[in-house]
């Protein structure tokens, strides 16, 4: 999947606020003072960026609140002056979004679920032990993450049909988990290792278990590594398109991506009330940006934390 | 620091059970990998074995009905390697691609420079817009930008129209191939720059200040310490960021497919996913989509390898 990354996949994510790296705010002060205007076109030009590359979004919020009338015209409207929720009202009156909305959340939670428990199997195997067969297995992973759905989709969609799991929840829970599972574990090897097996085995010193030195010290731990992997997991599912459009055919079996993406395909024949869909976009978006807010630092650092180490 | 957990784990439990050397042979992180490998077996393992006999059969739409598929050994990609259509859409994606990709990387650079550049306000700013850009789920910026650039009413021909001198009151990006694939560039490109700018800019803040004053009292000026201070010591961030860049740049299906939703389902306007779509789902000839999508993975794995060698390296040294 976007897994891929791919769900690097579109792909793509991670952590807190500290997320927004802290940045050195050491001004060289004498360097600035002799090249103000300079510094100040700067500004202005980062200001301008910020602008550009924010208003997109911004321009889904204004378009969701303002009536069809007003988008009509052939001079857009730059304020939601005057606007409403009237298009939500709509959007949510269908009933078929909440009909997607289900199976988004049957598809993802499940995906989610397996991928965290298996992941967390698997982290700790290659994590904890060094055995046979151990570097054969984290290259699959790796390469596995590597591969795109485009390349997959066509096979999956046989393999799913011949099983008769066609627009089931299952067969697609199944294909989503296999997707995001290499990453998840990659993910979590990197949190089991950052906690110093000593821990347990001044724990087994006391007279515990592996078993239980294992539970009782580290598993509380990983708890915020188990967080951001499942909120990693969640987005890339939640997200999903190519997959979901080969798997779940009928209408009232699609996710919210492809029920989003039905409001474009009806473009094609009648007049699109982009009000409308610009709030079903809104209502798609939000919960993921919230989400992605959280782990997006984490995302960076792991997908090059090979890199900048510094 | 998994220093107690290192040696075999045969040897630490002394495994009492000798009745089946076999058995023996099945510890405890092996169980603790049952559940991944099957999940990706039956996930990823079996549909890429049964592609890859696929793209050696012959595989279409009677196929689909029971009737058994014939062997065919290398045709289907004889077929496809003498087929003019297959290397317009190879070339198209690899144009795509890498232009696209490279964009991003320029874009990313110059950003995260700018970041370190400005004061704490302006960059603290430019990072929540384009934080909000990239936490944006793909099919809802789709959405956005496609009205964006709508004929009639969207806002970009509606400012453009505005420059003196310029008209492009209606003007139809989607209907032809190359303002298609312009637009299918920037969607992609506003949506991969704060990935590569966050990176980048990690990166620069690890470049210490000490070292850039030094060079400045030794006389380098602003662009040699860039040359020869600041991008050597970011260049392997760079590299990593530009292969992932290449390889999600590959897999655009979900973009292309929306813009061809709103714009024209030719085929001059496909890149190699709508074009595996279009021969499996569309014509229902699984051998030939098979062989497409082989060729797909091979590209992907020889993109990916130096990057996958940098994971493994990183994972050898924990």
């Amino acid at each position: 999947m976007t897994t891929s990354v791919t769900i690097p996949t579109g792909g793509e994510l991670g952590a807190t606020a500290s997320a927004i790296p802290v940045a050195r705010v050491r001004t060289r002060t004498r360097w600035s003072r002799r090249f103000r205007p300079r510094r100040v076109v700067l500004t202005v030009l980062a200001f301008a960026i910020a602008i550009a590359w924010v208003f997109p979004v911004y321009w889904m919020l204004n378009s969701s609140l303002l009536p069809n009338r007003t988008l009509q015209s052939f001079i857009p409207t730059f304020l939601p002056i005057g606007g409403s929720l009237d298009n939500y009202e709509n959007v949510l009156d269908g009933g078929s979004f909440f009909s997607a909305l289900g199976i988004s959340l049957s598809v993802t939670l499940i995906a989610v679920f397996c991928c965290l428990l298996f992941a967390f199997l698997a982290a700790v195997a290659i994590s904890r032990f060094r055995f046979k067969g151990r570097k054969a297995f984290v290259l699959a992973v790796l390469i596995v993450q590597m591969l795109p759905a485009e390349g997959l989709f066509i096979a999956q969609y046989k393999m799913v049909s011949s099983v008769g799991l066609l627009n089931s929840v299952i067969g697609v829970s199944i294909i989503y988990t296999a997707a995001v599972v290499p990453f998840t574990v990659w993910m979590l090897r990197g949190f089991v290792a950052g906690i110093p097996a000593d821990l347990e085995e001044a724990a087994m010193v006391d007279g515990l278990s592996r078993t239980q030195a294992f539970m009782r010290i580290t598993f509380p731990l990983l708890a915020p590594g188990l967080v951001a992997s499942g909120v990693f997991a969640f987005l890339q599912a939640w997200n999903e398109f190519t997959v979901a459009l080969v798997l779940l055919p009928a209408e009232q079996m699609h996710t919210l991506p492809l029920w989003l993406r039905g409001f474009i395909q009806a473009s094609a024949t009648r007049e699109t009330d982009w009000g409308q869909v610009m709030a079903a976009s809104t209502l798609v978006a939000v919960p993921v940006i919230v989400f992605f807010l959280i782990v997006q630092g984490r995302m960076t650092s792991g997908l090059v934390s090979g890199a900048v180490k510094g | 620091m998994t220093r107690i957990l290192a040696d075999d784990v045969a040897t630490a439990t002394p495994a009492p059970r000798a009745s089946a050397p076999a058995r023996r042979r099945l510890s405890v992180p092996h169980l603790l990998l049952i559940p991944a490998i099957l999940i990706l077996l039956v996930g990823m393992g079996y549909p890429l074995v049964w592609q890859i006999i696929t793209s050696t059969q012959d595989f279409g739409i009677q196929q689909q009905f029971g009737k058994p598929a014939d062997f065919v050994g290398l045709q289907n990609y004889i077929t496809l390697a003498t087929d003019p259509t297959m290397w317009q859409v190879v070339g198209r994606s690899l144009l795509f691609c890498f232009v696209t990709a490279a964009l991003t990387l320029v874009v990313g650079l110059l950003l995260a420079m700018l970041m370190t550049a400005v004061g704490r306000t302006a960059r603290l700013t430019l990072q929540i817009s384009l934080l909000l850009a990239w936490a944006m789920p793909v099919v809802a910026a789709m959405t956005v930008w496609i009205w964006l650039f709508d004929r009639r009413r969207g806002v970009v021909n509606y400012l453009l129209d505005m420059i003196p001198g310029v008209d492009m009151n209606r003007f139809s990006w989607l209907s032809n191939p190359l303002t298609f694939f312009i637009v299918a560039s920037i969607i992609v490109i506003w949506m991969s720059v704060p990935f590569v700018a966050f990176s980048v800019y990690a990166g620069l803040t690890q470049v210490s200040d000490e070292v850039l004053e030094a060079a400045q009292l030794d006389g380098a000026n602003g662009a040699k310490r860039l040359r020869y201070i600041i991008m050597p010591m970011i260049r392997p961030v760079i590299m990593i960021v530009l292969l992932l860049q290449l390889i999600w740049d590959l897999r655009v299906f979900t973009q292309i497919t929306m813009l061809q939703d709103a714009g024209s389902k030719a085929s001059e306007f496909d890149l190699l996913g709508t074009y595996i779509y279009k021969l499996g789902a569309g014509a229902q000839d699984f051998g030939m989509a098979s062989a497409v999508s082989i060729f797909v993975l091979a590209l992907t794995l020889a993109i990916s390898w130096f990057y996958v060698r940098s994971l493994l390296k990183e994972d050898e040294q924990s």
